[in-house]
């Protein structure tokens, strides 16, 4: 069977599209360009203008009330060096790290991979519903979502009424584990986001590959391991640097959940930077941090990004 | 052209019309607010709530017919309390948008002082007729650090404790309940641990969980029922090492250790109030509460959780002092009053009005109508005053030995070392005294080494 063969024309198209938007780059003359003034100004005064702010209020002693507000001066980078001193502050990058990974790089990503992967065979009955039940989920609200979890992990919550079912004693995941009990949130809600990216990546694998490979002899194994999986890594590296800045930035889940406690223990960085901001006032050091979340997020991008162009090489 | 008449406006007017209106009205609603002859008054739209806006769209009826020339304007920020005083803050920092009398939060006024919102009032209040009715404790939290006062005091809230009646009845102890010391709390609570009551003998708000109800229902209750403070106001410092804080931490540790109280889990719960004022005191499920004057309009007529019979089943005893020291009980104060923003357009208006609100009348139907303790004698006296709810009187006679919380820019922040002290007694994750050293380490980190001072003794 020379079902490869149509195969290749199939994908040819793209070159054509490729020089097509050099084309239009020719002939953009000042006339063309000027409808994209509005929007450049735009992103200019709402996009460009905060984060020069920001940056601005990082380097000084800005705050809400109390001296800082009366007289703002310029403070060096000692609202770094304050941070990267703070035991409080590594306290909440260690947690970061960690709820990402946990909810994020592991638990969104292998579960929503998992799904996709299920659905593939699924009938349509079943898969609608679990479509479904998953994007019920992401849609929710976020202080919904949160709420509802809490319900699920507080004391004599549904969770306890669950593991009382098997003779299982009550837990308190939310006070001795709550990065535990906030990592599940965020994974039960974020789940579909992936699920969604790999429905879409696997529609895309053509059938007759896997179905060559199967004549060959490979077994489902093999077909995963050596097929569906490299064919999936555009999707992977895309899904993994979506979620991860995503979950980076998660505040209302933990907020509602944990409120950052107890004692810290599910402080993550938005929610020691809403503390130090708006709690305590400090502005600028509220804003440093910011920026430091920002170059966590940045340096994961970069290491997401590096896996994509070694993927188009091949 | 056959009909001449009036027809709708053809699509290139109405265009007109619409482009010009966009542009047009917020020019316009800027310029209504730059009308000098127009006092603005901010104030917390919380909830569906309206005793603030009706007290204070009274005080303005009063105000205009003796000031014909001038209007009122109402602006309702709504928003939650720590999200009130931000917004309000960043509203206050600029000429443009700052209002030119402002609802504040005793808590939160020291810091707007420091931060240069607000103005000075002494010339004001000299010639006010009520400065005289307000009580002492009230009068020297609007009084800031540099010896100015910044506001007119207007309500309060007040703490003590609440205990069950039938639960103390079942553990054998007297019905009409007068503790005259700390050891009498911890008895009261072992007999009803002992007793065949079911409920949790004794709740205090403890950890980081409680946020402020921590520190001020909870901790601050102990700590200023002993000779300790949080910071001497004739040197300007904060104290560190005192016992006070070591014996209040040990009296914490006690209740945890000796199981008198929920679980530890159950007090880290942020929503636990909720459970402790729907449930658990209703239903006789905690002996004695620590907690503030206001909790009883949980129970009122209307209210999600009416309960009429609390009067009889729930009895209210002063905070005593560690040892029965003087002045025997205490209780810790919080107060809202009217203050005037740097950034007033007219100062002799906005204070104009400032007395029309606060006049007896308009005070006294914002108590009654708020729920509120009042902060003013010549309100207090009067007969619809004392009679409008069971335990008005009570809560306003804890007034004679309130104290207010030291709140300058730095407490929020002090505030929180506290409920992270108590949280690591509170688990057994330090013992009273390193738990003391530990917030005197955070205290010193956050107002600087030359902020502080070692208690004298």
């Amino acid at each position: 069977m020379s079902t490869l063969a149509p195969e290749r024309p199939a994908t040819g198209p793209v070159r054509p599209r490729r020089r097509r938007p050099a084309g239009i780059g020719d002939r953009l003359t000042l006339r063309r360009a000027a409808p994209m003034i509005p929007a450049a100004v735009l992103l200019v005064l709402f996009m460009a203008g905060p984060i020069i702010y920001s940056l601005d209020l990082a380097f000084t002693d800005k705050a809400i009330r109390g001296d800082g507000a009366s007289k703002t001066s310029f403070v060096g980078v000692s609202n770094f060096t304050d941070a990267l001193t703070d035991g409080d502050f590594w306290n909440s990058v260690v947690l970061t790290i960690l709820f990402t990974l946990i909810s994020a790089v592991i638990g969104q990503n292998l579960l929503g991979l998992l799904l996709a992967l299920l659905m593939e065979r699924a009938n349509r009955v079943i898969s609608f519903a679990i479509t479904s039940i998953v994007i019920a989920a992401w849609i929710l609200p976020e202080v919904v979502a949160g709420y509802l979890l809490y319900t699920f992990f507080a004391e004599g919550g549904s969770l306890d009424g669950i593991l009382g079912l098997v003779g299982i004693p009550p837990q308190t995941l939310l006070f001795s584990a709550p990065i535990v009990a906030v990592s599940f949130a965020n994974v039960w809600r974020g789940t579909a986001f992936s699920m969604l990216v790999y429905s879409a990546a696997l529609g895309a694998i053509p059938g007759d590959v896997q179905e060559s490979a199967a004549m060959d002899g490979a077994g489902p194994m093999r077909r995963f391991t050596s097929i569906t999986l490299p064919l999936l890594r555009p999707a992977l590296a895309t899904n993994l640097m979506l979620i991860t800045l995503q979950t980076l930035s998660v505040f209302g889940l933990i907020f509602i959940m944990t409120g950052g406690g107890p004692d810290r223990k599910s402080q993550t960085l938005p929610l020691y930077m809403y503390e130090q901001a708006f709690s305590y006032g400090q502005l600028g050091y509220g804003t440093a941090v910011a920026l430091l979340l920002l170059l966590i997020g940045a340096a994961a991008s970069l290491v997401y990004l590096r896996l994509l162009p070694e993927e188009e090489k091949r | 052209m056959v009909t001449p008449g009036p027809t709708r406006p053809d699509r290139r007017t109405f265009l007109r019309i619409t482009a010009g209106a966009a542009v047009v009205l917020p020019l316009a609603a800027c310029s209504s607010d730059a009308g000098a002859d127009t006092v603005r008054i901010a104030y917390q739209q919380f909830g569906s709530g309206t005793n603030l806006k009706d007290w204070l769209s009274a005080s303005a009826k009063t105000f205009t017919a003796a000031h014909p020339g001038l209007s009122v304007e109402l602006v309702p920020i709504v928003a939650a309390e720590n999200d009130y005083f931000t917004k309000n803050e960043l509203l206050m920092s600029s000429p443009r948008t700052s209002a030119d009398v402002v609802y504040e939060d005793s808590f939160i006024m020291l810091s707007d002082v420091g931060a240069g919102y607000l103005r000075p009032l002494d010339a004001h209040i000299k010639t006010w007729d009520h400065w005289g009715d307000v009580v002492k404790a009230s009068r020297e939290a609007f009084t800031a650090e540099d010896g100015h006062v910044y506001g007119a005091p207007q309500t309060t809230d007040t703490r003590a404790l609440f205990y069950h009646r039938d639960v103390f009845e079942e553990a054998g102890l007297p019905s009409t309940w007068e503790p005259t010391s700390w050891d009498d709390i911890l008895e009261a609570a072992r007999a009803i641990k002992d007793s065949d009551s079911e409920a949790a003998p004794l709740f205090i708000f403890s950890g980081k969980a409680q946020g402020e109800k921590a520190s001020m229902q909870g901790f601050e209750m102990l700590l200023y029922g002993t000779t300790s403070r949080l910071y001497d106001e004739d040197t300007k410092k904060w104290v560190l090492g005192s016992q006070g804080f070591v014996d209040s931490l040990s009296l914490l540790r006690m209740i945890f250790e000796e199981e008198l109280t929920l679980p530890v889990s159950q007090h880290l719960d942020p929503n636990i109030s909720e459970s402790i004022y729907s449930t658990m005191i209703p239903e006789g499920k905690l002996g004695i509460l620590l907690d503030g004057s206001w909790i009883t309009r949980n129970w009122a007529e209307g209210s999600p959780g009416e309960w009429p019979e609390w009067t009889e089943k729930v009895g209210l005893a002063k905070m005593p002092t560690k040892d029965g020291q003087d002045p025997g009980t205490l209780t810790l104060a919080g107060g809202w009053g009217l203050t005037i923003p740097q950034h007033c357009r007219d100062e002799d208006a906005a204070w104009a009005f400032i007395e029309a609100a606060t006049s007896t009348e308009n005070s006294l139907a914002f108590a009654i109508a708020d729920n509120h303790i009042t902060v003013r004698k010549d309100v207090a006296a009067k007969k619809e005053y004392q009679e409008y709810a069971p335990s008005v009187e009570f809560f306003t006679d804890l007034l004679a030995t309130a104290y207010y919380r030291p709140a300058l820019p730095a407490y929020p922040e002090v505030s929180a070392a506290i409920q992270e002290a108590m949280e690591a007694v509170m688990s057994d994750a330090a013992d009273p005294k390193k738990a003391a050293a530990d917030y005197d380490a955070a205290v010193t980190d956050i107002v600087g080494a030359e902020n502080v001072q070692e208690e004298s003794r």
